[in-house]
Order: C-alpha cells, then sequence, then structure tokens
C-alpha cells in the first residue's frame, strides 16, 4: 500500500469506530423487544427524519447519481428527482395511515387489513428479496471504494461493511440504529458539501473551464427518441412509486409516535433529501469540466484531480468517509428489515424474540454478502432501480389500494403481488443476462416499471372486483382505524 | 441551610365548579364504532375529502414535474434558455424542482390536519347537541 491509502483508510477506520460508539450509546437505551424492532414508536420526527435520510442516501444517492449525471447528462437527473418525490407520493398517499395501522412491518400490514396468512407470507418473500436485491449493490460498492481508496482486494470492503452492520444491528436493533442513521446523514451531507464549496472556488480561481463530453443531449431531460421517452418515464414511474414500497423505507414509519408525526417526518425528509441532491450533479459538472472518468469512483477520485497536496488527501478522506457511511447506513436499515421479517415470520415460533431478531439479522446481512462477492459487478445505481421497479410493482400497490380501496380482498392482492413481481423479475434477470438495449423488447424489459405497476393495479382490481369478500365489515373496521386521528376514541381493532 | 427541614405548605386546592360539558365524543364514535349508516357517513366524508386532497396534490407534482420529459421532447429549443447561466434543464432539476416538492408537502400537511380537526370538531359539535343525541 502506497501513501494514498492513507486518508481513505483513516477515514475508514473512523467511520466505522464512530458508528460502532454512536451505536453504543444507543445500546443503553435498548431493553425490551419492542426497542428492537420499532423503537418503542416513541422517535421524534426530526431524529427520526434524519435517520430516515441517512438510511435511504445509498451509495447509488452518494456515488452513483453523480456517474450517471457525468455519462448521460440531465435525463440522469430523474433519479434523484424520484428518489426525493417518492417521499411526497408516500407522505401524500401513505404516511399517515401505514403509522395508524400500528403494524411492526409490511407482512404485518398486510396480514392486519386482508386477514390473510397467505399474502403474508407472499409479502415476506418479496420483503427478503427486496432487501437482497438492494443490500447486493451496497456490498459491491463498499469492495469499489475500498479498491479505489486503499488498493485493497475487493471483498475486503464489502467484508468490513458486513461486520459493521451485523454488530451494531444485532445489539443494539431499531433504537440504536436510529441514532447512528441521523449521525450518518449529517456525515453525509458534510462530506460532500465541504468538497464541493472547496472544488467550486478551485474552478471559479482556474477560470470557470466548461467541459464539452457528452454531446448535444448531455442537458436534455430525457433519452433519445421514443424509446428514450418510455425509458425516462419508467423511471419516474419507478422512483416516485417505488420508495413507499422499500422494506427499509416503511419500517421507519411505524417508529413514529402517531399519524400526524409521521406526516411532519416525511415533510422533513423530503426537505434534507432535496439538500443533499444538490450535490451530486456538481460533481458530475466539474467531473465534466477537468475530464474525470465517468464511473462509480468518480466522487472519490475528483479531489485528488482537482487539487494535490494535503488539502487533495484531507477532501480525499472526508469523500471516503461519507461513502463509507453511505453503506453503512443503507445496509443497517435493510438489515433491520429484512432481520425483523426473518425473526418475526421464520425463527419467532423457535426462539425468543430478541434472539431471534439476532439471528435474524446474521443471515440477512450473510445471504447479500456472499452473493455480492461471487456476482459480477453491476453499476450501482442500475441495481438499485430495479429494486424500486420491483418494489413499485408490488407493495406500491398494495399499500394504495390497501389504504383507500374497502373492495381489496386478499385473493385480488396476491394477483397483483405475483403478477408484478412475475414481470420485474423478468426484467432483472434479462438485464443480468444480457444488458444491451437496442431494441423495444429489451428497452420493455430493461426498465420494467412503467408496464408491470398498471399491470400489477390492474391485476389486483381485476381479481378483487370478480370475488369480492365475504366480509367486508372486517376491510371496514380497519379502514376507520387507518384513516382517523388518534384523538378520537375509536374501536382500533 | 437549615437543619430543620420547612412547614410544608398546604398543597394548592383547586376550586371549579361541577363539569358542564364533557368533550368526550362517546355516542358519535359508537356510530362509527356500530357501522352505523350515520357512521358510515362520516367517515365517508373523512376518507373522500382526504383523498381528494391527495389527487389534487399528486394531480399538480404530475402536471408540473411529471410533464418535462414531454414538455422537452416537443419542445427540445427549451435546453438553449439559460435564465441564470444554467440552461433551463438543469436550472428546474437541479435546483428548482426540491423546493417545490417541499412546498407541496407542506401545503399537504397543512390541509390534511385541518381536515383531520374539523372531523374531531364534528364528532364533538353533535355530540354537545342535545337535539341529535339519540
Amino acid at each position: 500500500m502506497n501513501m494514498d491509502g492513507v486518508p481513505g483508510l483513516v477515514a475508514l477506520v473512523a467511520v466505522s469506530i464512530a458508528t460502532l460508539a454512536v451505536g453504543t450509546y444507543g445500546l443503553r437505551f435498548s431493553r425490551t423487544t419492542s426497542d428492537f424492532y420499532v423503537a418503542s414508536r416513541s422517535v421524534r420526527p426530526r431524529l427520526n427524519a434524519s435517520a430516515i435520510g441517512g438510511e435511504y442516501l445509498s451509495a447509488a444517492s452518494y456515488l452513483g447519481v453523480a456517474a450517471l449525471v457525468l455519462t448521460a447528462g440531465a435525463q440522469m437527473l430523474w433519479y434523484p428527482v424520484g428518489w426525493t418525490a417518492g417521499y411526497l407520493v408516500l407522505l401524500v398517499l401513505v404516511a399517515a395511515p401505514l403509522r395508524r395501522s400500528g403494524a411492526y412491518t409490511l407482512p404485518d400490514f398486510a396480514e392486519a387489513r386482508l386477514g390473510s396468512r397467505r399474502v403474508r407470507a407472499l409479502c415476506s418473500v418479496l420483503v427478503v428479496a427486496i432487501g437482497w436485491l438492494y443490500l447486493l449493490p451496497q456490498f459491491q460498492g463498499a469492495g469499489l471504494t475500498l479498491a479505489a481508496a486503499i488498493d485493497a482486494p475487493k471483498w475486503v470492503g464489502a467484508a468490513v461493511v458486513g461486520a459493521v452492520v451485523v454488530v451494531n444491528v444485532s445489539s443494539g436493533g431499531m433504537r440504536s440504529i436510529t441514532f447512528v442513521q441521523a449521525f450518518q446523514y449529517w456525515l453525509k451531507l458534510t462530506a460532500l458539501l465541504i468538497p464541493a464549496v472547496v472544488l467550486l472556488v478551485i474552478w471559479t480561481n482556474d477560470g470557470s473551464p466548461q467541459g464539452t463530453g457528452g454531446g448535444a443531449g448531455w442537458s436534455l431531460p430525457l433519452g433519445e427518441g421514443s424509446q428514450g421517452l418510455y425509458t425516462t418515464y419508467s423511471i419516474v414511474i419507478a422512483t416516485f412509486l417505488g420508495t413507499m414500497g422499500l422494506p427499509h423505507v416503511v419500517v421507519r414509519f411505524y417508529t413514529n409516535p402517531d399519524g400526524r408525526a409521521a406526516r411532519r417526518t416525511t415533510l422533513t425528509v423530503l426537505a434534507l433529501l432535496g439538500v443533499f441532491y444538490l450535490l451530486p450533479p456538481i460533481y458530475a459538472g466539474l467531473g465534466r469540466a477537468y475530464g474525470a472518468d465517468a464511473d462509480d469512483t468518480l466522487v472519490l477520485e475528483l479531489p485528488r484531480l482537482m487539487v494535490g497536496g494535503l488539502t487533495g488527501d484531507l477532501l480525499t478522506g472526508l469523500v471516503t468517509a461519507g461513502a463509507f457511511a453511505a453503506f453503512l447506513s443503507t445496509s443497517s436499515g435493510l438489515a433491520i428489515a429484512v432481520s425483523g421479517v426473518l425473526a418475526q415470520d421464520i425463527l419467532g415460533r423457535r426462539l425468543p424474540g430478541v434472539t431471534a431478531f439476532r439471528v435474524g439479522a446474521t443471515i440477512a446481512v450473510g445471504v447479500p454478502l456472499a452473493a455480492a462477492l461471487l456476482a459480477p459487478d453491476l453499476s450501482v445505481a442500475r441495481a438499485v432501480g430495479l429494486a424500486f421497479a420491483f418494489a413499485a410493482a408490488t407493495f406500491c400497490p398494495l399499500l394504495v389500494l390497501g389504504i383507500w380501496w374497502r373492495g381489496l380482498t386478499a385473493r385480488g392482492a396476491a394477483a397483483g403481488l405475483l403478477v408484478g413481481a412475475l414481470g420485474t423479475t423478468t426484467g432483472v434477470v434479462w438485464t443480468l443476462y444480457d444488458g444491451a438495449p437496442d431494441g423495444w423488447r429489451e428497452v420493455l424489459l430493461g426498465q420494467p416499471a412503467a408496464w408491470c405497476v398498471p399491470l400489477a393495479f390492474a391485476a389486483m382490481v381485476a381479481v378483487s372486483l370478480a370475488r369480492p369478500d365475504a366480509d367486508p365489515a372486517r376491510a371496514r373496521v380497519f379502514m376507520v382505524r387507518l384513516h382517523t386521528p388518534e384523538v378520537v376514541p375509536l374501536d382500533r381493532g | 441551610m437549615s437543619q430543620q427541614p420547612p412547614v410544608k405548605p398546604l398543597a394548592r386546592v383547586r376550586v371549579t365548579g361541577p363539569p358542564r360539558h364533557r368533550h368526550t365524543p362517546g355516542a358519535r364514535t359508537g356510530d362509527i364504532d356500530e357501522q352505523t349508516e350515520l357512521g358510515e357517513v362520516y367517515l365517508g366524508s373523512l376518507l373522500r375529502e382526504q383523498l381528494a386532497l391527495a389527487g389534487r396534490i399528486l394531480g399538480v407534482l404530475v402536471l408540473t414535474v411529471g410533464s418535462l420529459p414531454l414538455l422537452f421532447r416537443l419542445f427540445p429549443d427549451l435546453v438553449e434558455i439559460e435564465p441564470l447561466g444554467l440552461p433551463l434543464s438543469w436550472l428546474l432539476l437541479g435546483v428548482v424542482v426540491y423546493p417545490w416538492l417541499v412546498l407541496l408537502g407542506l401545503r399537504y400537511v397543512r390541509r390534511a390536519e385541518r381536515n383531520e380537526r374539523d372531523f374531531v370538531l364534528l364528532l364533538q359539535v353533535l355530540d354537545d347537541d342535545p337535539g341529535s343525541s339519540p
């Protein structure tokens, strides 16, 4: 290892120690099973919003967006815009009712609303699938970052992130991780903001050079031709609607004290994400001006490219620290969500609460970690994009129809979930097998959200209407619970 | 500091009249719990209000943000406009869209909370009105 690796190594060690320290601080408050799963439902909106922001801003946001924008220009701005707008859709359609449903996880919600063990089991499988699909690129990104920062073999980064996550999640659960996530949002923002300001000053002093790469379409916010238009709208649909179906996002809503707090939390998240997403395009623009390589290491390598000496080293250390925070926080959130489901639905009957959660955490991290080491590399933002499409085509229809339409039946929900899951899985497999988009079929399979989401909605509605519920009173009681404010003393089931 | 503990003053006693109103919306929530037609009307109205509000906000989102790809496809020359030294597409999608999303969210939260307050008030007012008690 040469001297270039020192800032990155210092950053990695510092972030890992800080994460474990904050986690240990939170551990003092974790005692009960409820602490482990939902932080005993007592997290205030501001802390919770920082935690959601910290958890949500993954490697795809931190590294992927800048690289995508540098490669393909303004059309890739739809990813950060969609990842933020997804929270507006979630706020408007889902936030308060989801909290008021009083369920721990998505499968809990499905069972409470539809009263079916089968739909619950299906949801559990889907949560684990989405969680693993999302965890895989985080671990791969961690390997990539460590390889770029200190020339370590790729498995080292993935293994370090996996180990820290398992220790943190299994020792403190949700209560402890809330502090860690909130801390990591602010770390990520600082780690991207300070270098951006310094680099912009340097850029101005250099006489504001303009980039030339990327061609005429660089400023056009959509792809070329009608296929490009389809792709752009498919990304919009996947990101706007997929956010609400991500298990690590949803699980956070149960930690709010009530529905009103859930709304306020979401609003604060919108603001926090908006501030953060102003930054990656700056890196893309500067990368273009200084002729940086357009891959996922852009953010990490830009400081040294633009400025040498101690300043360059310090800034590199800072962005590397932020990148590690991104892997740690998103992986922790996903690990919590997946282990919650594994612990409740598979291990819960055999092991006591907290032990089940700890074993669940180990499995939740171990499987995608192994897959990340074995599977070929995938663009970070691309893989995360598929996870969004999957969530948009499965849990989005379930939540929206379950919350707003009394007529949804267990049979209808199962049909829609299966249709959405099969459609997007075909797309995922096709993309992994043969990623080159050259005809309409490849374009449709590569971005399946635009046809899978309406299809899943249609399947749920059609099957529900074909065989209405035998006992509509059940659904009505549940709807009362979802939509009336908590101050009204109703029979809440 | 003196060694003797000071004499404890007598606890203050609040003198009030008999309660005139009980502001618990008991009877009306009964309507909702028992799923009478009246209860259906109450809950239906809240549900419709909230759904219409959600529809309006999402409609604005689709019209303002969702229409952008189509707009730039139909009028690609819009890219040439550079209001603050930045091409219009970068300014809109890189900067302006974020405060706009927060603004829409703020409006939704205010209206949704107002709808819920109105609903709670409705239950209370009806409950206090002796004419409408069953």
